[in-house]
């Protein structure tokens, strides 16, 4: 199959390239940029005028609820919604049910994301048995399998010294270890951020210190082992301080934020809407603005949909009892276009920090446009406006804060290996 | 969500789920008719038929003696046929989820649901699913709001002080766990009160109280100081189990209201408590007992209240 898309505006982060041109692809790879290659004949050409070219989308956090959640979520509904949204890679966190502990379950989710011949899966293999916090899992072997790194997901750590040998182990093989920072005490039995919102709808809360005191712990520790270490979902000002902060310091730490958090404070909570409930929680709004800068700054390395599909029946409870979590894979790219629309961020970096800048996060040849290299595109329409209603969304979940949202770019055209696995026009 | 979902579009009370965000010409209707209400029930015939043919559910997810039976008289002095509901002993244990079990209510023509509920923000849920004709009126929810227990109270600050508008109010305790804390709160100050106090070690305030617009003190001697109104918060036994405080006796000792400190405020100073109450842990009885308290008329006004906010959402 040959591709030609045509009058583009091509947009490669990596090369800082920014121009309206024509694609060339064949065998499942980008052949040229700019002219047509010689005796190039396109089985396919793709107009792709008032569009932008961009590379396929790398996410950093997809719950595809396979195995054990599957009236959630299906490997298919959600690959789907990947493709959907743009996204051409995605990294998986262990908490299915039983977790990513094992080599044999990890190889089945691999071998079953293959087959459906979409986006490509890296699961994050988990950190310990069962993600209970106390033994470690078989690193090694599970990386073989296919682990791209280790995390607990949202369960804790409570043992410090657990911790610590995780982080030792790991560093020993060179692997990346995915902490979303919080002190289990701390936010023991809460469920929105520790502020004026919280007390005045009285919900149990989970204070800044929650999230602070683990990055701390995590920074000395990083410090002493020499382990590698992504933070996962942060969500207060402070702790982006300090990331920066560490980051000057040398250590080897990079760190992501949802698009929640990205657009939403605590005070979008209204009356108690369960679509609100998220781990983490949402915070103030200047927690927000000091992610926004964040992001903008290169502080946070990139940002991630968090994707998270619950079941209306564990959605609609009351809010405290809500599930948490959001739908989010084709939300990712628009956005991530609002924020740098709203806060005038070049075009450049807000796609590379859902491209580029993850796809280094995950150590992937993966997140650019250069001749020769592989044709992961996403296509899509900037002006063309479409609102976020449950009909609207192929993820099998449904519950978003921003529904009734109006977005502002439309995937038109989503190319993995060269191949369309999303076309908007298709029925 | 912008609008106020207790609200019609004119502005009229569709569902009674929080005073916070309620009008002051609302409240003040609400306690005008209680007032009505009171005299009815001190007739030898304490029935009017403004309720005749509804039916109200009262729902308690959580365990409640005082609310449910002053709703459920407030009911039927309205002559509505009511039906109460513990639904902790049933569906809910066989799996059947919340808004199933108001669903199935529903179907059964119900006019209102009195709702008690362990989380917050439960009521809100519901009056969001129900259909239009359907009123909800939140009889406790978590640590949120008891709407009715703030307006209860608000009637009996009335009945024996005449005016908001030149008091000093000393709230004590756990504001922290107390939805009947938050919703005096908000009636205090949407009435106009002009000094609403509460009064607690830290641990039992949440972080940033002072923004509902009460000011925070940590000593009974000098939070008491010229008050006019005290209300004592109920202390659950659970608080002693974790690290909230060491023991009821330091609590007691330090914030439990005795002569001694009742003393510190003013001479006619009137004693309040949303019951049940703890003798010896948050209130001596001495006090609780004495000449200051309007305890037991807080709860007769609280069928007045009752029978108010139904007839007003509700009555024919």
């Amino acid at each position: 199959m040959k591709i030609q898309i045509k009058n583009g505006r091509v947009i490669d982060p990596k090369s800082r390239f920014d121009q309206i041109t024509d694609i060339y692809i064949a065998a499942g790879k980008i052949v040229a940029i700019g002219d047509e290659p010689q005796g190039f004949h396109a089985n396919r050409v793709i107009d792709a005028s008032g569009c932008i070219v961009c590379p396929g989308l790398v996410d950093l956090a997809a719950r595809l609820r396979e195995p054990g959640f599957e009236y959630r979520a299906t490997l298919e509904s959600e690959m789907n919604a990947a493709c959907a949204g743009g996204v051409t890679s995605l990294a998986c966190p262990p908490d299915t049910d039983p977790p990513l502990d094992e080599p044999g379950l990890v190889e089945m989710l691999k071998f079953r994301a293959q087959n459906l011949n979409q986006a490509r899966v890296y699961p994050i293999g988990a950190l310990t048995q069962k993600l209970e916090g106390l033994r470690l899992t078989e690193m090694a072997e599970l990386r073989d399998a296919g682990c791209v790194g280790f995390s607990q997901a949202d369960a804790a750590i409570t043992d410090t010294q657990v911790l610590v040998r995780a982080l030792e182990y790991a560093a020993t093989f060179g692997f990346t270890v995915w902490l979303r920072p919080q002190d289990a005490y701390l936010a023991r039995g809460g469920v929105a951020h520790d502020g004026f919102v919280a007390t005045r709808l009285g919900l149990p809360a989970i204070p800044h210190s929650a999230e602070t005191i683990a990055v701390a712990t995590i920074l000395l520790l990083v410090r002493e082992t020499g382990a590698r270490v992504h933070l996962c979902r942060l969500s207060s000002a402070q702790a982006i301080d300090m990331v920066r902060q560490a980051k000057v310091d040398g250590l080897g730490i990079s760190c992501d934020v949802s698009i929640n958090h990205l657009h939403l404070s605590e005070m979008d909570i209204g009356y108690f809407d369960p679509n609100y409930h998220l781990v983490p929680p949402l915070r103030t709004t200047r927690d927000r603005d000091a992610i926004r800068a964040g992001l903008a700054s290169g502080t946070i390395d990139a940002l991630c949909s968090n994707h998270t599909p619950v079941d209306d029946d564990a959605k609609q409870m009351p809010f405290g009892e809500a599930e948490p979590g959001a739908t989010g894979l084709e939300l990712l790219l628009p956005l991530a276009l609002k924020w740098a629309d709203e806060d005038r961020i070049d075009l450049l970096d807000a796609i590379a920090r859902i491209t580029l800048d993850p796809a280094r996060v995950l150590g992937l040849d993966a997140g650019y446009l250069a001749v020769g290299h592989v044709a992961d595109l996403c296509l899509f329409d900037p002006e063309k406006r479409w609102r976020v209603e449950p009909a609207a969304l192929r993820s099998q979940g449904k519950n978003t804060p921003f529904l009734g949202y109006e977005m502002q770019a439309t995937v038109v055209y989503t190319l993995i290996e060269g191949q369309i696995v999303f076309d908007a026009a298709a029925p | 969500m912008s609008f106020n979902p207790q609200l019609n579009a004119d502005g009229s009370l569709r569902h009674l789920l929080t005073i916070d965000g309620l009008p002051r010409a609302i409240l003040t209707h609400i306690l005008d008719t209680a007032d009505g209400f009171i005299t009815i029930n001190e007739q030898e015939v304490k029935k009017v038929p403004l309720l005749r043919g509804k039916a109200i559910f009262n729902l308690f997810f959580e365990p409640s003696t005082r609310t449910r039976t002053t709703f459920e008289i407030a009911a039927k002095r309205l002559s509505a046929d009511v039906i109460n509901l513990n639904i902790s002993a049933s569906s809910q244990s066989k799996g059947e989820t919340l808004l199933d079990t108001v669903d199935n209510l529903a179907a059964m023509q119900a006019d209102m649901f009195v709702v008690r509920h362990a989380q917050s923000g439960a009521a809100h849920m519901i009056a969001r699913h129900v259909a239009p004709h359907i009123h909800v009126v939140n009889a406790g929810d978590g640590r949120h709001a008891h709407p009715t227990q703030g307006l209860l109270d608000m009637l009996t600050i009335r009945k024996y002080k005449g005016e908001f508008h030149n008091l000093c109010v000393a709230i004590v305790g756990d504001v922290l766990h107390s939805r009947v804390a938050r919703s005096q709160i908000h009636a205090l100050t949407t009435l106009g009160v002009p000094e609403v106090r509460v009064i607690a070690p830290k641990t039992l305030l949440p972080t940033g109280v002072e923004q509902m617009g009460v000011q925070v003190y940590y000593d009974m001697a000098l939070g008491l100081r010229n008050v006019d109104v005290v209300i004592i918060l109920r202390l659950q036994n659970e608080r002693m189990r974790g690290a909230l405080l060491p023991s009821a006796q330091e609590y007691f000792k330090y914030y439990g209201l005795t002569p001694e400190k009742l003393s510190y405020a003013r001479a006619d100073a009137i004693v309040m408590h949303p019951g049940p109450m703890n003798r010896g842990v948050e209130i001596d009885s001495t006090v609780a007992d004495g000449k200051q308290s309007v305890i037991l008329p807080q709860v007769t006004y609280g069928i007045a209240v009752r029978m108010a906010v139904m007839s007003l959402l509700a009555g024919n």
